[in-house]
């Protein structure tokens, strides 16, 4: 341990003879950590922000939409069909043992007014299981409940966005709204949720009861009738089984035979995300791989050195040879100070890296995440460059002939 | 048996197409405390005679038996223990690490024997003591006369209290009246500290000194004498002559 500290010591004495030299050798190595570092940050702070925008969608979710129609051989797009109905959704809910929540929904745009104040914006009519499916508690007051839905009450839950418009800093809760001319009752806030993946306000939102708005808002035609429905189901590895089921399900209540198309899509959203998040962890192990390159020519900068300084240091080499300097003893030497080279530079680098993140997402606006993980991983990289690239100069050293050493000059 | 003993030793340089006998049979044996000068002209094998009994080098055929061990079949490594252990170069060209301070150069036979640091500064600042430098521990060679660097160098030979001394040229960088001064302390140490001392010299008034020369002469020994008379008549004699050339 004494020794090791020694012969460290001697290192950086030797290295601090060609000052400038050992910089530049070591900006190498600092801008090679420093790109990793910084590379990494920004690809997990991607990767990161999907992540999060995958569960503010809720995980393990299906949504079954209304099939298309064909009307005198004009396609009508998806969704156009009312097949749909809140009916259909309890069954699901009752019948499927793979699916934990089932959240109908039936939406329109309406205006919104509060006192002499107004903000028009989406509104939902669902069940509470729907924020369960999309992992969305209440901040304040509460949800309403399975009864409010069976007995069609007037009440909602607004979203941050049309709080923050129509209240300002006064609490909603226990106010009334009047939507279309009809009073709702405010029974609670629901809590930021923020954007959503494709950039949307997930909190420019009301929530009513379905059977309030099919009653009263945006009713058809066709009574019960829903626009999806959003399932989850109880683990990702029971998603196709739930697809499945959902499926014969549906084509049994509308009465589909064999022969027909059926009337209505699944799709599911878990999958199409979890391809996104994919691409993104991917697209940081790219960075993290261009990234290395410059490390890896940091080490090479390293050898280069090391090389020139065995060459200057020869006679050195053969005095220490002929007091009775080992093999051994002249490769600790010069792996030390290669160690040494890329310790400093990799430390260095490592408080660049951080900073660069830091000006990236101040600048660029990315979000940034710096894992324990990139340090130790771009510490230990930078150890094992200084190693590797110091053991072929400390090895040409370490098998010098002391007679040819000692005469060189 | 002698400290120093080679038996008919033979070294061939192998450069590229032609071989080059440096040295052609040469049989020598060095008592304990001898003081023996090595002379010849260039090209005679004396250095290359000094760099086998340095274990610098390796016989092509012979033997070399240092303090009872035959170093004929030593690896690397072990060679270096043995110039570690038994051995003491000074050169004509001092040789010493010119980063580091007097006391430093003085400490590195220690450190390569694995003695702890904080062992090694007061056994190196009783070696320059030993050789009239007290005081000068922390000084850099750049800042030492030639003389001085030399003295230090004599102390990095005797650091280890090795039994020999191999001195290549010791004054050839000197100017005479420090190269007496070197001489006398080469000579003090021989006879106080019974350290063996063999020199390369080409100065017969520095051979002057030793009390056994040994010539040699394209790879062979060609004379081998006791010096005749007391040191000071012959380096009284010897300076006399070099002065009426």
């Amino acid at each position: 341990m004494i020794n090791l500290i020694w012969t460290l010591k001697i290192a950086v004495k030797a290295l601090q003879a060609n000052k400038m030299r050992s910089a530049l050798t070591m900006l190498g190595i600092i801008i090679g950590v420093g790109a990793v570092i910084a590379m990494l940050a920004v690809g997990t702070g991607a990767s990161q922000r999907i992540s999060a925008q995958i569960q503010s969608i809720g995980s393990n979710l299906l949504i079954i939409m209304p099939g298309s129609t064909t009307s005198g051989g004009v396609r009508m797009g998806a969704g156009t069909q009312p097949t749909l109905t809140l009916a259909d959704a309890e069954a699901i809910k009752r019948e499927c043992p793979t699916v934990a929540y089932v959240g109908p929904s039936l939406s329109g745009v309406a205006q919104v007014v509060y006192g002499h104040t107004n903000w028009s914006t989406g509104i939902q009519g669902t069940t509470p299981d729907m924020l369960a499916v999309r992992n969305w508690p209440v901040s304040s007051g509460r949800a309403f409940t399975e009864q409010d839905v069976k007995s069609a009450t007037k009440v909602c839950l607004l979203g941050q966005t049309v709080v923050d418009n129509l209240f300002g800093s006064e609490n909603p809760v226990g106010q009334v709204v009047r939507i279309k001319n009809i009073p709702f009752k405010i029974l609670g806030v629901l809590a930021v949720k923020g954007q959503s993946a494709v950039g949307q306000d997930q909190d420019d939102t009301v929530y009513i009861p379905v059977t309030t708005a099919q009653k009263r808002l945006f009713g058809t035609s066709f009574p019960g009738m829903v626009r999806t429905i959003m399932v989850e189901a109880r683990s990702l590895e029971e998603m196709d089984a739930a697809e499945q089921q959902i499926t014969s399900l549906l084509r049994q209540r509308h009465h589909l035979g064999q022969k027909q198309d059926s009337d209505f899509s699944i799709r599911n959203l878990t999958q199409f995300m979890e391809a996104a998040e994919q691409s993104a962890r991917v697209m940081t192990l790219l960075l993290g791989a261009i990234a290395s390159v410059s490390l890896l020519v940091g080490g090479i900068g390293i050898m280069n050195i090391m090389l020139v300084s065995v060459t200057e240091r020869t006679r050195e080499i053969g005095i220490r040879m002929a007091v009775g300097a080992k093999t051994r003893a002249i490769r600790t030497q010069f792996i030390a100070e290669a160690l040494t080279l890329s310790m400093i530079g990799g430390i260095t680098g490592i408080v660049a890296g951080v900073a660069v993140s830091k000006i990236i997402s101040a600048v660029a606006g990315w979000s940034t995440v710096i894992s324990a993980f990139s340090i130790v991983l771009a510490f230990g990289f930078s150890a094992i460059v200084g190693i590797f690239f110091g053991y072929y100069p400390a090895y040409k050293a370490s098998l010098l002939d002391p007679i040819l050493a000692l005469r060189y000059e | 048996m002698a400290l120093i003993e080679v038996h008919e030793i033979v070294k061939i340089y192998d450069v590229g197409e032609i071989k080059v006998k440096a040295l052609d049979g040469v049989s020598v044996s060095i008592e304990k405390k001898e003081f023996v000068a090595v002379m010849g002209p260039s090209g005679s094998g004396k250095s290359t005679f000094m760099n086998l009994l340095g274990c610098l080098d390796k016989p092509t055929a012979g033997h070399y038996i240092l303090d009872g061990q035959d170093v004929g079949g030593l690896d690397r490594d072990a060679l270096a223990e043995i110039r570690n252990r038994k051995l003491g170069f000074v050169f004509q060209g001092f040789n010493l690490l010119s980063r580091v301070t007097a006391l430093e150069n003085v400490e590195l036979p220690l450190l390569y024997d694995g003695v702890q640091p904080r062992q090694r500064a007061p056994l190196a600042a009783v070696a320059l003591r030993n050789v009239g430098l007290a005081g000068r521990e922390s000084h850099h060679p750049n800042q030492l006369s030639g003389g001085e660097q030399q003295r230090v160098a004599i102390a990095r030979a005797l650091v280890k209290g090795a039994p020999i001394i191999l001195a290549d040229e010791p004054t050839g960088n000197l100017d005479t009246k420090t190269s007496v001064e070197i001489m006398e302390l080469l000579v003090k140490l021989n006879e106080e500290s019974d350290i063996t001392l063999v020199l390369v010299t080409h100065e017969p008034d520095i051979a002057a000194f030793a009390g056994r020369i040994i010539r040699f002469r394209d790879g062979r020994v060609v004379s081998d004498e006791k010096a005749v008379g007391t040191r000071a008549e012959r380096t009284t004699f010897a300076w006399a002559k070099e002065v009426s050339r």
